[in-house]
C-alpha cells in the first residue's frame, strides 16, 4: 500500500522508495529518538517554573562536593577531610561518600568546557538527572529487546521515560545518586543477561565495569550483588543451568568484586559483611557443581560418580557450613545492617533505629502510592509475568525475579518504588507488546482470509487456517475494538504521568509556591533568604545548631560550620542537638556552649501554614535525644499521649527552647483574619505561651515569613 | 573398609584413564589452573602465619590468583571442543577475551595492592 501510494511522486524522489526492511529501521530510530527528548524534556517543569537550582537536602552536599572536585581536582577530592560539619569531629568526605555521581558530573563539566560551552558546574549538576534518565531508555530498549523483541524493546523505553516512579527521584534538580544509579543498575543487569545469553568473557567484563559503576554511584548495589547470586541458585535448581552462565557469574563476581573494593567507602565489605556473604557462596558453589558436572563427563559410569559425587559433597558441605559459623559467631563476618536488615524485618527500625524510622521516605508504602506511581502498569505487571512464564528462557527468568524482588522491597518502603520501576516497564512492556502484536496479527489474518477457504481442497494447512478464521466470527471488529482500548489506556497513561509530574514532583522543597487570595502565585524563597544572611552576616566561624535536615544547605549555600547534618552517621551528636532543643534554656545554654555554638536556627511555619517545621518535627527530636539520653522523656512533652502547643499543653513542652524559639514574639502577630494573636496556621490553636523572653539568646534574623528563624548565642557574662 | 578404598582406587584409576584422553591444549591450561590455585594457597598460609595486615595487599594477591584460574577455567570451557553452546566461537576470540579480562583483571589488582 506505501508503495502504491509512492507512485504518485515525482520521479527523482521515487528512488527514494525504501524498503521494508529500512522502513523498519527509520520508524525505530526515530521513535527512539522522540523517547530520548521525551525523557529529557518531560523532566524540566521546575526549571521552567522556577530556576535552575538544586532541590530538596541531600543534593546540596552532592552539589558542594562536586564544586569542590572540579575546583581542587581529584586527588584533593579522593582525601578531603571536611571540618565544616559535624563540628568539633569532622567529616571524612573522601571516604564516606559514594563518588559516581559527582566525578560524572565533573567528566560532563570538563567535556563542555573543553567544547567551549562556558557552563556553570550548577547548570550541569542540575541537568545530570534528566541526561542519564534519558540514556535509561535506551538501555530499557535494548534489554527488552534481549528479553522478548524490539517491539517490546521500544514500548519499555517509552514506558519508563515518563514512568512516575522513577521521575520521582530524577527531575532537573534533583542531583542524588539515584539520577545516574537507576542507570548503572539496568545497564548491569542488562549486560549480564547478555553475558548469560551469549556466554562471552567480554559481555561479562562490561557487566562488571556496569557493576563497579554501580558501586560506585548508590548503596543500592547491595540489591544487584544479592539478586545475581539468587538468580544463579534459582537457574541452578530448575536444572536451566549452562556453561554460558559459570562464565558470566563468575567473570562478574571476581572482577566486580575487585573494582568495588577500590571504592573506599565501600571497602573490604564484600569478604567480611554478611550482606555480601551470598554472592560469595554462590561463588563457592558453581565451582563444586561444576566440578562435579566435570567428573561425571569423564567417567561416564554412574556408580563410581555415585560414591565419588557423596564423598565431595559432603566435604564441600561440611567446609562450606563451618567457614560460615565460625565466620558469623566470631564477628569477622558482620551481620546485616540496621539500613537493610529493616527491609527483612520491617518493625526492626521503629523500635532499635528512630533516625532511619524517622525518615518519611523509609515508611512502608500505601496503595495509593503505588497507584500514584505506575498507574496501568500495576496490571499490566501480571500480565506481563503470565506471558514471561509461557515463554521461560534465562533472560525472562531473571526479569520475573528482579520484578516480584522488587516489588517485595518497594512494598516495604517508600523510596524504593524507584528500584522495582524499570522492572515494572519491562514487564509490562512485554505484555502490551505481546498483546498488541496478537490483536494486529488477527486483524491482518483476516484481510487474508477469503483467498485461505477458498482452496478447499488444498492441504492441511489451509484448512487448518479456514477453521480458526470461521471459528470467531466477530474476531476482526472485536481486536479493532480491543486495539482502539490499548491506545486509549496508553494515553491515559501518558497524561496522568504528566499530571503528575507536573503537580507533584517538580517541587524545588527549598522554594515553596502558593495561591494568594486573588488567585496569583506567591513564592516564598525563605529558606535561601536566611542561608545567604548567614553568608553575609555573620562571622566566616560562626557555628550553627540546627536539626540535620538543614545541615547540608547552610554549609552549601551559608558556608558555614554546622554541628549535625543530613549524613547522620553519628548518632550520639544528633542527639545531643535533640536534646539542647528539647532542654529548658539554661540547660540548653551549657550543651551550646560545650559545641562552640554561635547561631540556632529553626524553621517555623506557623505564619505560612507549612507543614514540614521544626514543630512538627519535635517529637523526633524527643525521641532521637532519649535514645541517648535518659534525662528526655516523651511523655514529659505530651498531655495524655497528645501532642499540644496550646494552653493545655505540657509545661515542658511550653518551655523547652525548641518552643522558646518557634514562639518569640509570635505572640503579637496576627496571622489570620478573624482568630486571635498567636495563632498557629498548622496546628490550627492559639499558642500557649505568648510571653516568651529569651535569657542565653538573641533574635538575629527572621525571613520575610518567618519561615526560618535565627538566633545568636550571647557570650556568658563576665561576672557569674 | 576395604570396599571404600578398592573403590576410590578404581575411581582414580578411571579418572586418570579418562584425564588422560584429554588434547593438550587443554592440559596446558589445567596445568595454569593448579598453579594459580597453588599460589593462592601459598598466600593464605603465609598470611596464616604473619597475620592479615596490610589486608589490601593479602586480598589483592589472593584474587589475582583465584581470578586468573577462574578465567583460565572460563577459556577452557570455551576452547573445549566438546561444548556444544561454544561451538561456532573461535579459539581465537577466546583467547583474546581471556587476555583482555586478565589485563583488566591485573590492572585493578596493582591499583589495589598498595
Amino acid at each position: 500500500m506505501a508503495t502504491a501510494a509512492l507512485e504518485f511522486l515525482p520521479a527523482p524522489l521515487r528512488s527514494f522508495r525504501l524498503k521494508t526492511k529500512q522502513q523498519e529501521l527509520l520508524l525505530r530510530v526515530s521513535t527512539l529518538a522522540l523517547i530520548y527528548v521525551l525523557a529529557f524534556i518531560v523532566r524540566l517543569f521546575s526549571v521552567l517554573r522556577y530556576e535552575s537550582m538544586i532541590h530538596e537536602f541531600d543534593p546540596y552536599f552532592n552539589y558542594r562536593t562536586t564544586l569542590f572536585l572540579t575546583e581542587n581536582g581529584y586527588s584533593e577530592f579522593w582525601n578531603w577531610f571536611d571540618f565544616e560539619s559535624w563540628y568539633p569531629l569532622g567529616r571524612v568526605v573522601g571516604g564516606t561518600l559514594f563518588p559516581g555521581l559527582m566525578v560524572t558530573a565533573a567528566l560532563l563539566y570538563r567535556f563542555l568546557r573543553a567544547l567551549s560551552f562556558a557552563v556553570h558546574i550548577r547548570e550541569v549538576c542540575v541537568l545530570t538527572a534528566p541526561f542519564f534518565a534519558a540514556n535509561t531508555t535506551l538501555v530499557a530498549y535494548a534489554f527488552g529487546r534481549e528479553i522478548w523483541d524490539s517491539g517490546a524493546g521500544i514500548v519499555a523505553a517509552a514506558l519508563i521515560a515518563i514512568c512516575p516512579g522513577y521521575i520521582s527521584r530524577s527531575v532537573a534538580g534533583s542531583y542524588d545518586n539515584e539520577g545516574v544509579a537507576i542507570f548503572a543498575l539496568l545497564l548491569t543487569f542488562y549486560l549480564f543477561v547478555r553475558a548469560v545469553n551469549t556466554g562471552s568473557l567480554a559481555w561479562s567484563l562490561a557487566s562488571a565495569f556496569g557493576y563497579f559503576y554501580m558501586v560506585s554511584a548508590w548503596g543500592g548495589y547491595v540489591f544487584i550483588i544479592n539478586l545475581l547470586p539468587l538468580y544463579v541458585l534459582v537457574l541452578l535448581v530448575t536444572g536451566r543451568y549452562s556453561m554460558r552462565l559459570y562464565v558470566a557469574y563468575n567473570c562478574m563476581y571476581v572482577l566486580g568484586m575487585l573494582l568495588a573494593m577500590q571504592i573506599r567507602f565501600v571497602g573490604f565489605q564484600h569478604v567480611q559483611s554478611g550482606e555480601h556473604m551470598a554472592a560469595m557462596g554462590v561463588f563457592f558453589l558453581l565451582q563444586v557443581f561444576f566440578f562435579l558436572d566435570w567428573v561425571k563427563y569423564m567417567l561416564n559410569d554412574a556408580r563410581l560418580f555415585k560414591s565419588f559425587l557423596r564423598i565431595t559433597l559432603t566435604c564441600a558441605i561440611t567446609v562450606g557450613t563451618l567457614a560460615l559459623v565460625v565466620g558469623t559467631a566470631s564477628g569477622y563476618i558482620s551481620p546485616w545492617t540496621g539500613r537493610f536488615y529493616s527491609l527483612l524485618d520491617p518493625t526492626y527500625a521503629k523500635d532499635h533505629i528512630p533516625i532511619i524510622a524517622s525518615v518519611s521516605e523509609h515508611q512502608p508504602t500505601a496503595w495509593s502510592s503505588f497507584m500514584f506511581d505506575f498507574q496501568i502498569l500495576l496490571f499490566l505487571f501480571p500480565a506481563g509475568l503470565y506471558f514471561c512464564f509461557k515463554r521461560l528462557s534465562d533472560a525472562t527468568i531473571f526479569i520475573v525475579m528482579y520484578g516480584l524482588t522488587s516489588m517485595y522491597f518497594a512494598g516495604v518502603m517508600v523510596r524504593l518504588i524507584l528500584v522495582a520501576a524499570p522492572a515494572v516497564c519491562l514487564i509490562s512492556a512485554i505484555a502490551a507488546s505481546a498483546t498488541i502484536k496478537n490483536l494486529t496479527t488477527l486483524i491482518r489474518t483476516k484481510s487474508k482470509s477469503p483467498q485461505a477457504s477458498s482452496g478447499k481442497t488444498t492441504g492441511s494447512k489451509a484448512a487448518a487456517k479456514g477453521a480458526v478464521d470461521q471459528s470467531l466470527p466477530f474476531q476482526h471488529n472485536a481486536a479493532i475494538a480491543l486495539l482502539l482500548g490499548a491506545f486509549y489506556l496508553l494515553s491515559r497513561y501518558a497524561i496522568h504521568c504528566t499530571w503528575v509530574t507536573s503537580e507533584a514532583y517538580s517541587s524545588p522543597s527549598i522554594v515553596l509556591a502558593a495561591r494568594g487570595h486573588n488567585g496569583g502565585r506567591v513564592i516564598f524563597d525563605d529558606y535561601r533568604e536566611a542561608y545567604y544572611w548567614l553568608r553575609q552576616n555573620t562571622p566566616p566561624d560562626a557555628k550553627i545548631m540546627s536539626w540535620w535536615d538543614y545541615g547540608y544547605q547552610i554549609t552549601a549555600m551559608g558556608n558555614r560550620t554546622v554541628i549535625v547534618d543530613n549524613n547522620t552517621w553519628n548518632n550520639t551528636h544528633i542527639a545531643t542537638v535533640g536534646r539542647a532543643m528539647s532542654s529548658y534554656e539554661d540547660e540548653a545554654y551549657e550543651i551550646m556552649q560545650s559545641l562552640d555554638v554561635n547561631y540556632v536556627l529553626v524553621v517555623f511555619g506557623g505564619v505560612t501554614g507549612y507543614s514540614s517545621d521544626d514543630i512538627n518535627k519535635f517529637l523526633w527530636m524527643v525521641r532521637i535525644g532519649g535514645g541517648v539520653f535518659p534525662v528526655i522523656k516523651e511523655p514529659d512533652y505530651l498531655v495524655n499521649g497528645e501532642y499540644r502547643v496550646d494552653k493545655g499543653a505540657a509545661p515542658k513542652m511550653l518551655n523547652c527552647l525548641m518552643y522558646k524559639l518557634c514562639y518569640y514574639r509570635f505572640g503579637e502577630l496576627t496571622t489570620e483574619y478573624g482568630k486571635p494573636p498567636g495563632y498557629d496556621r498548622v496546628r490550627g490553636v492559639e499558642i500557649g505561651n505568648k510571653d516568651i523572653k529569651l535569657e542565653y539568646l538573641e533574635e538575629a534574623f527572621t525571613t520575610s515569613n518567618w519561615i526560618v528563624r535565627i538566633y545568636k548565642v550571647k557570650p556568658p557574662k563576665n561576672r557569674s | 573398609m576395604p570396599s571404600a578404598t578398592s573403590d576410590a582406587r578404581v575411581l582414580i584409576q578411571s579418572l586418570s584413564r579418562a584425564y588422560a584422553a584429554t588434547p593438550t591444549n587443554l592440559k596446558i591450561i589445567d596445568l595454569y589452573v593448579v598453579f594459580a590455585v597453588a599460589t593462592a594457597l601459598v598466600q593464605v598460609a603465609y598470611m596464616g602465619l604473619v597475620g592479615t595486615f596490610p589486608f589490601n595487599s593479602f586480598l589483592s594477591g589472593v584474587l589475582s590468583c583465584i581470578g586468573t584460574a577462574v578465567l583460565a577455567v572460563c577459556l577452557r570451557i570455551q576452547v573445549n571442543k566438546d561444548n556444544k553452546e561454544f561451538k561456532d566461537l573461535p579459539p581465537e576470540r577466546a583467547f583474546a577475551d581471556f587476555v583482555l579480562c586478565n589485563l583488566v583483571l591485573h590492572l585493578v589488582i596493582m591499583n589495589f595492592l598498595g
